[in-house]
């Protein structure tokens, strides 16, 4: 793991790094008074918490937006996925944040450990307090080892992977399947939904099963998953699954997990135990740490209840919850698209507040996620979600949205136009 | 005023002390809209190039048009169809005529390096 560690390093050193801290300001630099305006303080800079900030200071530039931010680079979640098979790279889903600050944006190279809402300020690990007249938390999830103690023992967390915040755990993946043996056996787990990236598991084995197509074709993917079956596009990865995969994937549901054994390399379910010579468990989630310090959780121990028109806190006033951290409204999935699209709904509800103007009643936000079933071929699921005043919530437009009819090389070049534009629209 | 929307005022206006009258004119409604629209087609519809093509400059009643040929299945589509569908022709005209009234940029700044 320690050379993955380094080889990780060696890449993000090569690449966007050294601009990526140039836009970075010192945060000793940053703890001055409030502008007029107002001051929008934004913890995380994904896609939820960077879109939102571009958009406050992009649609109302007198206002102060701070984005705190932890990591030096931005990875795509969305296309990580293509990373595991060979057929794209770590640097074709890593962007600097440093476009942010063209647009007047200050970043904070930062952690904040703490929120006092009463004060109206950010606590940071190294830098001064940041005070806010609104702030707006998107802190992604975080993992929920309590139910796995396999998992927390020493060294397991680098054996068993989950992958599933892109970057060093992508890398470290990759270079399990590729010191696999041919005729080994992978095994992905699914957590119960919801979960980030609801068609995110069923691509993974794709892409997966493309890479042993190619190089190793005696191996297997076996998928746990503890959902009692395939959560989203169904139909359309059963097709590749018996298509272009057939023979080579096994597919058992309601197969929760009670441990696992990283020594032995065994993951073991409620009525028997499976070995692997790669395990991939994607652990349950929830709102990521700061969310829960600061009290924002509200839903199941999990997940940040929301006003939907402007994305603000049921718990905290004053602050703004954005992204997967959110407990979703009816049929939205936790998606990137869905954090970009929170992002600017909660732009344009932060600025009307701090001005003191009608905040829109009637919001209406789209998804759109694509997943590749190759290297070469892809297929979408859409819906918009309208504000629906009797219930309180979004909800998704009767008879609009839907999946693609096949997966196709058409949709996969929509597919690189949707992520070259969502990374845009977030950062640049 | 319907009750729902009552209702609905009512705990937004428990979130923010200062809402305004729901009657009040919606300042950039159709740039509110819209914006669903740029994840895909770029910011204020200028895209990184490509597929899918940049909105920004178009004119109102092309997009109007093309958004109805698509809501009938008279102009094919692999996901234009399905989202087509979720918007009204109010909604639908409001967007068409906030994307007409940006200009077109020549140089649209991409994520990537």
């Amino acid at each position: 793991m320690a050379l993955t560690r380094r080889e990780f390093l060696k890449w993000v050193s090569a690449g966007a790094g050294a601009s990526a801290l140039a836009g970075c300001e010192t945060p000793s630099s940053t703890g001055e008074t409030r502008a007029g305006a107002g001051r929008v303080v934004v913890i995380g800079g994904g896609y939820g918490g960077a879109t939102a900030a571009k958009y406050v200071k992009l649609w109302a530039p007198e206002i102060d937006v701070v984005v705190v931010e932890r990591d030096a680079h931005f990875i795509s979640c969305p296309i990580s996925n293509l990373v595991l098979a060979g057929n794209t790279t770590m640097q074709d889903i890593t962007m600097s944040r440093e476009t942010l600050t063209r647009r007047g944006v200050r970043l904070v190279r930062d952690e904040a450990v703490a929120i006092d809402a009463s004060r109206r300020e950010v606590r940071l690990a190294r830098g001064a307090a940041l005070p806010y007249d609104r702030l707006i938390v998107s802190p992604g999830v975080d993992f929920i080892y309590d139910k796995l103690p396999g998992l927390r023992a020493a060294g397991a967390q680098q054996r068993i992977l989950h992958a599933w915040k892109a970057g060093e755990q992508t890398v470290a993946l990759r270079k399990q399947l590729e010191a696999m043996r041919d005729g080994g056996v992978y095994v992905l787990h699914i957590p119960l939904a919801p979960y980030r990236c609801p068609p995110g598991p069923y691509e993974r084995v794709c892409q997966v099963a493309d890479y042993f197509k190619r190089t190793k074709p005696k191996s297997k993917i076996l998928v746990l998953d503890t959902n009692p079956d395939i959560t989203s596009k169904k139909g359309l990865f059963l097709a590749e699954w018996n298509g272009q995969y057939k023979g080579m994937i096994e597919y058992r549901p309601n197969s929760e997990l009670e441990d696992v054994d990283a020594k032995s390399m065994t993951l073991k379910l409620t009525f028997d135990s499976v070995k692997g010579d790669v395990l991939n468990v994607v652990p349950p989630h929830r709102a990521g740490d700061i969310a829960r310090q600061a009290g924002l959780i509200t839903a199941n121990q999990r997940w940040c209840g929301i006003d939907w028109i402007t994305a603000e806190s049921v718990a905290v006033k004053g602050i703004h919850v954005l992204g997967d951290a959110t407990l979703s409204a009816p049929a939205m999935p936790k998606s990137a698209s869905m954090a970009n699209q929170h992002g600017k709904l909660c732009a344009a509800a932060v600025i009307a507040l701090l001005k003191g103007q009608p905040v829109n009643p009637d919001p209406v936000i789209m998804n759109t996620c694509y997943s590749f079933v190759s290297g070469k071929s892809a297929m979408h699921v859409t819906s918009i979600h309208h504000y629906d005043a009797a219930q309180k919530t979004l909800v998704p437009v009767k008879g609009a949205g839907g999946v693609s009819g096949k997966s196709s090389e058409v949709e996969a070049a929509y597919a690189w136009g949707w992520a070259r534009n969502i990374w845009a629209d977030t950062l640049a | 005023m319907k009750p729902s929307i009552l209702s609905a005022l009512a705990v937004s206006a428990a979130a923010c002390s200062f809402l305004p009258p729901a009657h009040a004119q919606q300042p950039n409604a159709g740039r509110t809209l819209a914006a669903a629209c740029f994840t895909c087609h770029g910011t204020a519809g200028n895209s990184v190039g490509g597929v899918p093509p940049p909105l920004a400059g178009r004119a109102s009643a092309e997009l109007f048009q093309t958004m109805k040929d698509f809501q009938s299945g008279k102009r094919p589509a692999t996901i234009m169809h399905q989202q087509a569908k979720g918007y009204s022709d109010a909604q639908l005209q409001s967007i068409a005529a906030y994307f007409a009234s940006v200009k077109p940029s020549p140089a649209v700044p991409s994520a990537k390096p």
